[in-house]
């Protein structure tokens, strides 16, 4: 296996006229947790996609575990959308979503060791109580719980994780990042994870990715926050704000 | 009431019943949870355009609806992925489209055009023997490839990107899917009627969300509500000499209804 998990040269995603993202080029070794960093609309979730194979890149070339995306088996990459993208009319329980992740399509009928491994997955998160609750039912933060498990119970080696920790409190927030880090620490799996959290990011990563369709900075997270770096981030043409990093107190 | 069973086209009518209603409720409930409902009506109207054609040209009406209704289908899901417009949108477009040319064959027809409006409501009791033969195949049909897709087309209608992510072949299966849906269209629109179809096709599977707490569960009650609604629907539609389609539409309706208020309270 190559020491990077994922490499991308020239990595470009156009929508119609727009650039998403300009020729990216990037290597991210194994076994690092990068912090994904940028205003809204600079490209996050678009380049978490296109390592999905979800968005299709104009140009460019994208190779996880030095090998071509449509080699990329079911199950070797972790998924956890943005929790306002998920259908919650949908009728299922926590199980079940932990059992799509594994199993690679919708179960009707669940064997006992399906459930097992479900169950196991869930209490690995903290969310065995809610196990038979609908999807409808759960908050926001133990839903992304229930979506750590589905990550977990099918042992990827990237978990790619898009904003896993919005639109839950503070305390919430903190169990998920750490929750990510562990298993980033004692599994050796390689972590993305888009945030607006910079407190986060830095305390829970050890390297940070800015972007703003273009890559500003990528390396360590000690060095990402320079003014530098954040004002060509942030600031747009015609609307420089000037932009500090401070650290909240996070314990 | 016995003396309805030993009737050889009530026999026909309540085979041909049990059948559609269940596998309409089977695919029903993908295009509920795909909020695609608008999709039965569109298709219905797409494949009153073919029967139109067939009827000026003199053919079958089957023969022309079930291409016809097969490309209108194709077009619908085509328009949405690769034109950027969303699904009620290319619906809309084409049952209109299809439906234009269906008046205008109509119009065209010297001939009185009586059997292209008894598609419209259709008729249950004049199911023939090789009518029911096509039900009863095309059933067979969606029996088997639903059972191999059922956990596919759930997963990614449950969510796209994820089922993308498992790397299952989303856009073929949406195809597939679709195409099924137009096949039973076709079937189905001699017996319940062009204007009663997307119903048919909808509220079994609507009952059936109110009071599952699985997709398995939704899909199951929804065949079993499909099923025995056909058939609650025209025996009483016999009895109160009514017509059978929109009997049975009213009947699903009404259990929808008692569902809804009775989970309310």
């Amino acid at each position: 296996m190559p020491d990077y998990a994922i490499k991308t040269s020239g990595l470009t995603v156009e929508f119609g006229n727009n650039i998403i993202l300009d020729n990216i080029d990037v290597e991210i070794e194994n076994g690092d947790f990068v912090a994904i960093v940028g205003p809204n609309g600079s490209g996050k979730t678009t380049f978490l996609k296109a390592l999905l194979s979800i968005v299709k890149p104009t140009s460019g070339e994208i190779k996880i575990f030095g090998k071509e995306l449509d080699k990329i088996k079911p199950g070797e990459i972790g998924y956890v959308p943005q929790i306002k993208t998920i259908d919650r009319s949908f009728p299922a329980n926590s199980i079940e979503l932990v059992l799509s992740g594994v199993r690679n399509r919708w179960l009707g009928v669940k064997s006992r060791e399906d459930k097992k491994l479900a169950l196991q997955a869930l209490e690995l998160v903290g969310a065995a109580d809610y196990a038979k609750k609908q999807i409808s039912e759960l908050s926001g933060g133990q839903l992304q719980r229930v979506y750590l498990a589905r990550c977990f119970a099918s042992n990827p080696k990237l978990l790619l994780l898009d904003e896993p920790a919005t639109g839950v409190d503070l305390v919430c927030e903190a169990t998920i990042n750490e929750l990510i880090e562990e298993f980033n620490k004692k599994r050796g799996v390689t972590v993305l994870m888009v945030t607006h959290d910079w407190t986060a990011a830095y305390h829970h990563t050890n390297k940070v990715m800015l972007l703003n369709k273009q890559l500003i900075y990528y390396g360590n997270k000690n060095e990402a926050f320079t003014e530098l770096n954040l004002m060509k981030t942030f600031s747009h043409l015609g609307h420089k704000h000037k932009v500090t990093f401070g650290l909240k107190s996070y314990e | 009431m016995s003396e309805i069973f030993s009737l050889a086209f009530m026999q026909r009518a309540m085979i041909a019943g049990i059948l559609l209603g269940a596998v309409s409720g089977f695919l029903g409930v993908f295009v509920v949870q795909r909020k695609i409902s608008f999709l039965g009506s569109g298709l219905s109207h797409a494949a009153f355009g073919g029967i139109a054609m067939g009827i000026f040209l003199g053919v079958e009406p089957m023969f022309l609806a079930i291409p016809f209704t097969l490309l209108i289908a194709v077009l619908m899901v085509f328009l949405k992925k690769k034109a950027d417009i969303s699904a009620d949108t290319s619906i809309g477009i084409l049952f209109s489209v299809a439906m234009a040319i269906g008046i205008i064959f109509l119009a065209l027809n010297e001939n009185y055009s009586a059997d292209a409006y008894s598609y419209l409501f259709g008729s249950i009791l004049n199911v023939s023997a090789i009518d029911l033969a096509v039900v009863a195949a095309l059933s067979l049909i969606i029996a088997v490839i639903g059972k191999i897709y059922w956990g596919r087309w759930a997963y990614s209608t449950f969510d796209m990107e994820l089922a993308r992510t498992s790397k299952l072949p989303v856009e073929t299966d949406e195809y597939i899917l679709t195409l099924l849906i137009s096949l039973l269209i076709v079937v189905s629109i001699k017996v319940v009627g062009m204007l009663l179809l997307g119903a048919y096709l909808v509220i079994p599977a609507a009952t059936a969300r109110i009071v599952s707490r699985t997709f398995f569960q939704m899909s199951v009650l929804s065949i079993v509500i499909g099923a025995v609604s056909s058939i609650g629907g025209l025996i009483l539609s016999y009895f109160v000499d009514l017509p059978s389609g929109a009997v049975i539409i009213l009947l699903q309706a009404i259990l929808l209804i008692v569902l809804l208020i009775a989970k309310r309270i």
